[in-house]
């Protein structure tokens, strides 16, 4: 059994399996950037008294599962989300929706994904993909980070839909309940919720560790992390901050260039030219970050190494940090017609 | 970044698949690009193996020494914290904590050890011995 279903290749596990899902049923006006900006997904956040695979907790995106979850409310689309204690019981679920003829969402852990290459099988539980159909014993599926369609057996589905660890999937599945019709105003509000969204995420949440201010902080701490932790240590810390920025799923510039297209995008809903103008200082943003990627390159490679280098590297995210709080505050400001 | 700007430094992922990336094209507008990977980012996760591959030979020479139990080999080996474990096992941390000390990991029963190895994907002779067969 095969759905009616086209898999599309997106940037983002989550954005992508959302437009996806929303995609049809909405006639493909639903795009990667568009669920990315309603749902609110730009973010970032550095926790450091949390390890993740012995290094720093860092993220540029919310928290996994928002992004759908918001969107579909911004549009106005019911959702139906169930976790299982029973992995029989959440198959037999599966099974029911693709009777029905409903693709499903599934969250995913990806050490046992069998066709994700090795090198990126970290325990990493929030990873999403939508089963379309079934064929013998597999299961056909599309990950939206994959450039085609694939499939997993039974076993294997069953496997990473319960693996373990932090934010355990629990067989998690998701989908939009029924076709819904968007109308452009309906659009047009969800976009600008979207956006408030996104800027009290940046400028108003409190404390030191996320938002703007996150940011400004991991550049200060960075410069510390030389004399606090040695060279070589340090430079695995700025390994995993290029990994959280640039691995697959961020669309480049940790998810800052997925942002400046949403704008560009948001822009035909939405006719305001700072959302425009706002666009350009994203993508400056995500240039920085990369910039800022290539000095961490350096000293986790060995060429570079000195305090001054640490320094340098600080005071780019201490500049990104100011470039991305004018960003918010000229979204914040606008006065929407 | 401009489209003619995205890397295609193949990496791990790039014998796989290709990876979409947002770039803008000659008239500023966003469209999508594939990249094959970026040397930088490769880089990145050559040091996260390269980190791991330094733990687990850490961990083997301290079961060597006779100051760990195999599993500590093992969670490595399976980039497994304690709480994953515990989870996978259903065991708690603090009996995990107990059966990385070889003296009482010698004198666990065969159900647990079972357990264990199944966990590790590896025979209960395998797990005590610290083999390991991949392919």
């Amino acid at each position: 059994m095969k759905l009616d279903f086209e898999h599309r290749q997106s940037a983002h596990c989550e954005s992508g399996v959302t437009s996806s899902l929303l995609s049809n049923i909405s006639g493909g006006r639903i795009t990667e950037p568009l669920a990315f900006g309603i749902g609110a997904g730009l973010f970032f956040c550095y926790i450091p008294l949390i390890k993740i695979n012995n290094g720093p907790a860092i993220a540029f995106r919310t928290f996994p599962g928002l992004i759908f979850k918001r969107t579909c409310n911004a549009l106005g689309i019911p959702v139906v989300r169930k976790k299982f204690n029973s992995k029989a019981k959440a198959e037999a679920f599966l099974e029911k929706c693709l009777a029905e003829g409903t693709p499903a969402g599934c969250q995913v852990g990806v050490y046992y994904l069998s066709y994700f290459p090795r090198e990126y099988r970290f325990h990493f539980n929030a990873h999403n993909l939508i089963v379309f159909g079934k064929e013998g014993d597999n299961y056909l599926i599309s990950d939206p980070v994959m450039e085609t369609s694939t499939s997993l057996t039974s076993y294997e589905l069953e496997r990473v839909r319960f693996a373990k660890g932090a934010l355990a999937p629990k067989g998690q599945i998701y989908y939009p309940k029924s076709s819904v019709y968007i109308t452009d105003e309906r659009m047009r509000k969800a976009i600008i919720s979207g956006i408030k969204n996104n800027v009290n995420q940046m400028l108003r949440i409190p404390g030191n560790f996320a938002g703007v201010k996150g940011i400004k902080y991991t550049g200060k701490k960075i410069k510390k992390w030389r004399d606090k932790l040695g060279v070589q240590k340090a430079g695995s810390y700025l390994a995993q901050l290029v990994r959280m920025q640039e691995e697959i799923g961020t669309g480049g510039g940790g998810f800052r260039y997925i942002y400046a297209a949403f704008l560009q995008e948001a822009h035909s809903y939405v006719q305001q030219d700072e959302l425009l103008e706002i666009s350009k200082i994203f993508t400056q943003s995500g240039d920085l970050w990369r910039d800022a990627a290539v000095q961490a390159s350096g000293i986790y490679k060995g060429r570079l190494g000195s305090q001054e280098d640490f320094d340098r590297m600080g005071d780019y995210l201490i500049e990104i940090a100011e470039l991305e709080k004018n960003a918010f505050r000229a979204l914040k400001n606008i006065k929407w017609k | 970044m401009k489209k003619e700007n995205v890397p295609q430094d193949e990496g791990a992922l790039g014998k796989i698949t290709k990876e979409v990336c947002y770039a803008t094209d000659s008239s500023g507008k966003y469209t999508t690009q594939l990249s094959a990977g970026w040397q930088v980012k490769n880089e990145a996760l050559d040091v996260a193996w390269k980190d791991v591959e330094q733990r687990i030979a850490g961990a083997r020479q301290r079961v060597l020494n006779g100051e760990a139990s195999p599993l500590l080999f093992f969670m490595e080996l399976r980039l497994m914290d304690l709480g994953i474990l515990s989870d996978y096992t259903g065991y708690w941390k603090w009996q995990i904590k107990r059966h990385l000390k070889p003296e009482i990991f010698k004198k666990l029963s065969n159900r647990k050890l079972q357990k264990y190895a199944e966990t590790f994907s590896v025979t209960v002779e395998e797990l005590k011995t610290m083999t390991v067969n991949e392919t």
